[in-house]
């Protein structure tokens, strides 16, 4: 039986930023016993049908999961301990913001059983943090790093990067002193027009400009270099990390293993029954809530995977990884054997062009196919 | 209604540039004459017909029949034709004029002659019209009547001294028109007694009455229920309705000599109706017909393909409904390696060209690529035989081609003395050969031969560009002559894109290689792969491009939330791309290839 990576959901944050277009969502007050409860509810629904499932790990996600009452937290982890059968180096996640609120809570949060915490710094330079919308300030992000450091034994932090008019020495620079700050795991991000979002309006009217592609592969290659240099390797598309500390729980994803979601608009792949569950739940955090009071669970959406779609899936996450995917593990997990799932002329092109490797068992995007993994899908993948 | 002696009928055209006024004139002949009341004016003729004509939709001829008691107090049958006004319809502007005895030329008193209404005069000097100048808009400050009178007889050579000064816009001397065309134009020519001789001068379709043919008797009558045959092919029809325009159809027993008018008689497609075709009686039939008469021929043609495969019935469908109206047009199916199921299409010149595409898109709802325009070539083999070839991609390996011949044309362009240097730059790059070149005050007059294949390409917008606007221009074909030409094929990463290859002369074949690939370098988006984008003669490699592969394309952010939605997003793209077209793994854009064909000298 698969593992599991058991995802919560926390669909609230105290501003929503101009760039991102998760299910976030900014309230006056938050009911916060009623939301305890329901995800406690939801996870103890999910948790009756998946059975005693050995636990990999825990990832509080959101919206801004460390606005939750660390007692909240404390609880899941310790249904979830209960309700399934935890790994003995269980990685249990939380996003959190270096607002001062936020860090007041670490401590807690360290006590309720979380073993990693993932920051959400974003920029080491005031004005891009001023333009990114967010509510803490650099020296408040070191603050934050510096807390977390001695209350965590993991720490990742998020940089969004490639912003209007950033330079590859501008951005070389800032990185350098990020990976000084000796966290074991980054993810970087190059900046994205989400639709719906305050950017992307902006980029619409054109007041605000993203570098061009020649531009964002430079710094894409530059961001690399520097992480290696500080021992961290990329191991995904926009993820770095010394080899062992790589995020467990987000490698079940690109692994295309079998994750729970709960809690609003959380999405999960679950083995039930032997056939592949899609499974979504209701994105907008009342009317989830009244749904779990009323029959137990927030799921809109349950639906069984086909064997095609699974080997899209599979893809579209396994391609962004630098290990590749493991030929075998495609075959059993999507029911397609992989040269069935792949276009063999362009296959053939990409090898050619450098773009993907394929031998002892695996097909590997290299990092010249990495930079260029979407139209890569879209070709390769039939 | 045939009670106008003929010696009392004068028919008529009006001759004019585009904006000079034609229009406004014949609403005031049409309302002076009293044809119309005030109140259908407003919403009525020709004014309207121009409209639809500038909309692409009108090549139709379009006539009324005027009555006006002149100073003398006696009633004349005036005949207004009213002919579709540009060079590609050409011949069908030469039969409307011919169904008349005279013309006004018509001129912008503050503006002067034009290159398209020059062209169209000559054609009613040829028809041995009688030509009244008019010179109009005499009531703007800018009006410089005796600038543009002196510009008439330096052009045209026609007397001017008794030209009528009007303004059409104020009505000012609308009568002196009136009274020029009953005592300065002859009356027709006929013998009510002899076969009947009609000259069928244009027709169309109603959707109620079937075919409408206008024609102009010549000779005899024209009855209702008269047994009549079609000269050209020999087909015989029974005359349903005979009438007149006044503008509205109004039926009568009969069409004497002289007079213009429409019959209908259960045809059902204008194809059968042959332009200057001459329509006599099947029982006593004419000995000979009427002089003039030229099956049409296409000179322009271009394959026309849906950007969606499954339009192509839809296209058919189209085009088939298109040419229940205008027989002018030709198509056949053809088939293209990159573009599909779609069309070979025959036109009389490349406005004509424009109106079916616009057409086909506006009326039809129809996404189309248009590839690029080519003549009829005069293929001859070293067997002997001859062939006509209009497709780049029916072009034979030389060594069986003996020589090609292509047509010419002989183009006239007026352009201010400043711009003249640019126009004959451009002339001569198009291969022209100056056959003269003269002065009307300050504009010149340049009178070139130009390969005709020289002109599908763009000519006019690069005259435009260059004379910023201020050029006019026209042209009649020219015969054939023997050239040098070759076949330039466009491959792209080693396949050829047939609907890319053209034919060009063999001096300009390399540079024209090379453009359309530095084009396309340019249309074409990055994409995963490098792109070799490659021009050949035969064999020969001319000119090269590389689009790089895209230097970055890669979702920054994808998590267990996103993999449904990516996964459709996958599928999304795999169906649009289905629809693509795909040249070698490489996706070319719609507007790529349009604006590809749309090639730069």
């Amino acid at each position: 039986m698969e593992p599991l990576a058991l995802y919560t959901h926390w669909p609230f944050c105290l501003a929503k930023c101009p760039y991102c277009d998760f299910n976030s969502h900014v309230r006056e007050r938050i009911d916060q016993a009623r939301f305890a409860r329901t995800l406690r509810a939801e996870l103890a629904w999910e948790a009756a049908r998946l059975g005693r499932r050995r636990l990999n790990s825990i990832f509080f996600g959101g919206g801004t999961p460390s606005l939750m009452e660390p007692g909240t937290v404390a609880a899941l982890i310790e249904d979830a301990r209960r309700l399934f059968d935890p790994v003995p180096d269980i990685e249990i996640t939380l996003e959190a913001n270096p607002t001062s609120v936020e860090v007041s809570r670490l401590a807690a949060l360290r006590h309720a059983g979380v073993n990693r915490v993932s920051l959400g710094v974003q920029s080491l330079d005031p004005a891009a943090l001023a333009m990114l919308g967010r509510q803490h300030s650099a020296a408040q992000a070191l603050a934050a790093l510096e807390a977390a450091r001695a209350l965590f034994p993991r720490i990742s932090f998020d940089l969004i990067y490639a912003r209007p008019g950033q330079a590859a020495a501008a951005w070389r620079a800032e990185l350098r002193q990020a990976l000084g700050l000796v966290a074991d795991h980054l993810s970087l991000y190059q900046l994205t027009i989400e639709p719906g979002t305050v950017f992307e309006g902006l980029h619409r009217r054109g007041e605000i400009a993203l570098p061009d592609p020649d531009l964002a592969a430079a710094l894409y290659e530059a961001t690399g270099e520097e992480a290696v240099r500080f021992g961290l390797l990329g191991y995904e598309v926009s993820n770095y990390a010394r080899p062992g500390a790589e995020s467990r729980h987000n490698l079940a994803y690109w692994r295309y293993g079998d994750y729970a979601g709960i809690g609003p608009g959380a999405h999960g792949r679950i083995t039930v029954n032997s056939a592949l569950l899609a499974t979504r739940r209701h994105r907008a955090p009342e009317p989830w809530a009244e749904r779990v009071e009323r029959v137990g669970h927030g799921s809109t959406h349950e639906a069984p995977v086909p064997p095609a779609d699974r080997a899209r899936e599979m893809l579209l996450m396994g391609m962004r990884l630098s290990e590749g995917i493991d030929e075998a593990r495609f075959a059993a997990r999507t029911g397609v054997v992989l040269d069935e799932a792949l276009d063999p002329d362009v296959l053939r092109q990409a090898i050619g062009e450098g773009y993907v490797t394929r031998g002892d068992g695996r097909l590997t995007v290299t990092q010249a196919g990495r930079l260029r993994l979407d139209p890569l899908i879209a070709a390769l993948v039939v | 209604m045939t009670d106008t002696p003929i010696d009392h009928i004068r028919n008529f055209s009006i001759i004019a540039h585009i904006d000079h006024g034609k229009s406004t004139l014949a609403d005031r002949l049409i309302q002076a004459t009293g044809a119309l009341t005030d109140r259908e004016m407003t919403n009525q003729v020709l004014d309207n017909m121009e409209l639809e004509r500038e909309r692409g939709i009108t090549i139709k001829a379009q006539t009324v029949r005027l009555a006006y008691r002149a100073r003398n107090g006696e009633m004349y049958e005036l005949n207004l034709m009213d002919t579709p006004g540009h060079v590609d319809f050409a011949y069908e502007v030469s039969r409307s004029l011919a169904a008349c005895e005279g013309s006004l030329l018509v001129v912008d008193a503050s503006q002067g002659v034009e290159a398209q209404t020059l062209a169209n005069v000559y054609h009613a000097i040829e028809a041995g019209h009688e030509i009244v100048p008019v010179l109009n808009k005499i009531d703007l400050p800018a009006a410089e009547p005796e600038r543009v009178k002196q510009q008439i007889e330096d052009v045209i050579g026609l007397d001017t001294s008794d030209a009528v000064e009007i303004s059409a816009k104020t009505g000012l001397n609308i009568e002196g028109v009136l009274e020029a065309l009953v005592h300065r134009l002859p009356p027709p020519q006929g013998d009510a007694d002899a076969p009947l001789k009609a000259l069928l001068v244009d027709s169309w379709y109603d959707q109620y009455l079937g075919v409408v043919i206008l024609v102009r008797v010549k000779d005899g009558r024209l009855r209702r229920g008269q047994k009549i045959r079609m000269m050209s092919t020999g087909a015989v029809h029974v005359v349903e309705q005979v009438g007149v325009f006044s503008p509205k159809m109004i039926a009568t027993d009969d069409l004497s000599p002289g007079e213009i008018g429409y019959i209908t008689a259960a045809i059902k497609t204008v194809a059968d109706c042959n332009v200057g075709d001459t329509i006599t009686d099947d029982r006593t039939p004419a000995a000979e017909a009427l002089p003039g008469f030229k099956p049409s021929v296409p000179v322009v043609w271009c394959g026309l393909y849906p950007v969606d495969a499954d339009d192509f019935e839809k296209l058919r469908e189209s085009l088939g409904k298109l040419r229940l109206n205008d027989a002018s047009f030709h198509y056949e199916p053809e088939t293209s390696a990159a573009l599909g199921f779609g069309f070979r299409c025959g036109f009389l010149g490349l406005l004509h060209l424009e109106i079916i595409q616009e057409r086909l898109s506006r009326e039809f709802a129809l996404e189309l690529i248009a590839t690029a325009p080519s003549v009829v070539y005069r293929l001859y083999r070293t067997n002997g035989e001859t062939q006509e070839l209009h497709n780049p991609a029916d072009m034979p390996d030389g060594s069986v081609i003996d020589h090609i011949e292509e047509p010419w044309i002989r183009a006239t362009i007026l352009v201010p003395d400043d711009y003249l240097g640019a126009v004959l730059t451009l002339c001569n790059e198009r291969r022209g050969e100056q056959a003269d070149l003269t002065y009307v005050g300050n504009r010149a007059m340049a009178v070139y031969r130009l390969p005709l294949n020289e002109v599908v390409f763009d000519f006019y917008d690069r005259l435009k560009s260059v004379s910023r606007g201020y050029a006019s221009f026209d042209y009649q074909m020219d015969g054939y002559t023997e050239s040098d030409l070759v076949r330039i094929s466009i491959l792209v990463n080693g396949d050829p894109v047939d609907a890319l290859s053209f034919i060009a002369h063999r001096s300009a074949a390399e540079s024209r290689g090379r453009a359309i690939c530095a084009r396309l370098k340019d249309l074409i988006p990055r994409q995963l792969f490098k792109i070799a984008i490659q021009a050949a003669i035969g064999g020969r490699v001319v000119a090269r491009e590389t689009i790089g592969a895209l230097s970055k394309d890669v979702t920054a952010k994808c998590y267990g939330g996103d993999i449904s939605r990516k996964r459709k997003l996958l599928e999304k793209q795999k169906e649009g791309k289905k629809r693509m077209r795909q040249f070698g793994k490489v996706d070319i854009p719609q507007s790529a290839f349009l604006a590809a064909l749309k090639m730069d000298g």
